[in-house]
């Protein structure tokens, strides 16, 4: 059966991997590949890396790290941050991603999920997905530009249409949990996990493997942490030997 | 390195990949550079039919691949090599365009090498299937071991063609991973992707040295 996957993410930011708490903060983390390759012989089953640049010559160097990480790397890598049309998707593809994440373009302009899943296929087109729990506390709403703009339209319901536009997989990130370390929010997930089909990767506020199953039990179908891994905390074999103890399959 | 570990690739030793329009082209060529050997991207029927030792990468629609193996002219010359038992490797939509006819694209006709029908998971597992599943060889099995092989599939086939091995693995019951007959070597799984172990599995084939 498919097991549970434990995925490193590296925000990357002008070639160099960052870290922030709720997308600010940023401090340096290291080097892409020797991150990356470090975290597949860890045990990492993928790499996500989001380019988190700001800047035109930022998004230039994503591609470098792309093609570097890539060269390094047997595992698969996902690259998203910056995808606006569907020419971005393809050329971090030609780069050597293996998916592809959409997060504000695809808020903006439904119908960009379409357009890269006819041309690439579904299990290639990432929705990356940032949630805030609303203000009022009754639900969540989808955040964009790095969780500046709140949009006001629900999580779940933004998550169900994207499937059904052709994303195959969901990059599930809540807002007010990332980098905080008390715990991925599992109400999302399981909201989440009732709207869709499509497998979900839990994304915000892993700190350690206990975490990780009851996100598992929420409906999560990928695990994603950063800052444990860049600090040296532990690493997804590790973590893989918690969960397997604690019944979740996943590939040791 | 276990004992297990097969030898290493000769230095000069060339894959020459088919140039399908919408693969993941650049991930299979890094796992061919980091197994020691030369990828050499081709289109050509005649390049088809006398590589060495062929790859045919597969992501995309299985219409619009037939479509496009077809504006290549390379249907004969793949046809051809797959039943001569020359050294072919296909991976995920690879292994697909060998059946009959797909789910994926109703009306489109596949390769044919074999006579089966690729159909969608159901029940109630994801869909696609994302990650890493546990594979299990047949018996007569050359090229696939034991271990864990990273899928991204949405269709599939059910069972291995009879005259065929293979391997199995189970997403909501069992389904294809590969099939292998000779030096022909269909997978459904991504070897590109599947770390060490399929680093070992593409070691094995293009060196030419089965594990069994």
């Amino acid at each position: 059966m498919l097991t549970v996957r434990i995925v490193p993410c590296l925000d990357v930011r002008d070639g160099r991997v960052v870290k922030g708490v709720q997308f600010q903060g940023l401090r340096d983390a290291g080097d892409p590949v020797e991150r990356a390759a470090a975290y597949e012989a860890g045990g990492g089953d993928e790499i996500v890396i989001l380019d988190v640049s700001a800047t035109t010559e930022g998004r230039g160097h994503a591609m470098e790290t792309t093609r570097a990480v890539r060269r390094a790397l047997g595992i698969p890598l996902t690259v998203g941050g910056g995808v606006r049309v569907v020419d971005d998707a393809a050329r971090l593809l030609d780069a050597g991603a293996d998916k592809v994440g959409v997060n504000t373009a695809a808020v903006d302009n439904p119908a960009l999920l379409t357009t890269i899943a006819t041309r690439y296929g579904a299990q290639c087109t990432v929705l990356a997905l940032d949630a805030a729990r609303r203000l009022d506390g009754a639900g969540w709403e989808v955040v964009t530009r790095a969780g500046k703009h709140r949009t006001g339209i629900d999580a779940a319901g933004w998550a169900a249409e994207a499937a059904r536009r052709g994303a195959g997989e969901i990059l599930l990130t809540s807002w007010d949990r990332d980098g905080t370390r008390s715990g991925y929010d599992l109400e999302l997930i399981a909201a989440v996990r009732d709207a869709v089909s499509v497998p979900i990767i839990a994304s915000g506020g892993a700190a350690h493997a206990g975490h990780m199953v009851e996100a598992v039990r929420a409906g999560a179908d990928a695990l994603l942490a950063a800052s444990i891994f860049h600090d040296g905390e532990t690493t997804p074999d590790s973590l893989k030997r918690a969960l397997a103890a604690a019944g979740v399959v996943v590939r040791q | 390195m276990n004992a297990a570990e097969p030898e290493l690739v000769e230095a000069n030793s060339t894959v020459h990949i088919v140039r399908t329009g919408v693969a993941n082209l650049a991930s299979v060529i890094a796992a061919v550079e980091r197994i020691g050997a030369r990828p050499v991207l081709i289109e050509r029927a005649e390049e088809v039919a006398q590589a060495p030792r062929l790859l045919l990468p597969g992501v995309g629609a299985f219409g619009a691949a037939m479509d496009e193996l077809h504006r290549l002219g390379i249907v004969d010359a793949l046809c051809a090599r797959v039943a001569a038992g020359a050294p072919t490797l296909t991976i995920c939509l690879g292994l697909q365009l060998l059946a009959r006819s797909s789910e994926e694209t109703p009306g489109a006709v596949g390769l044919g090498v074999i006579d089966a029908a690729v159909t969608r998971f159901n029940g109630p597992v994801r869909v696609p299937q994302m990650g890493w599943n546990r594979v299990e060889p047949t018996p007569g099995a050359r090229w696939v071991t034991p271990g864990f092989a990273y899928f991204a599939n949405t269709f599939k086939l059910g069972a291995i063609p009879s005259g065929w091995q293979g391997a199995t693995a189970d997403h909501g019951g069992a389904f294809v991973a590969a099939i292998e007959r000779g030096d022909v070597l269909a997978c459904q799984f991504h070897p590109e992707l599947s770390g060490a172990w399929g680093a070992a599995l593409l070691r094995r084939w293009v060196a030419g040295t089965a594990a069994c």
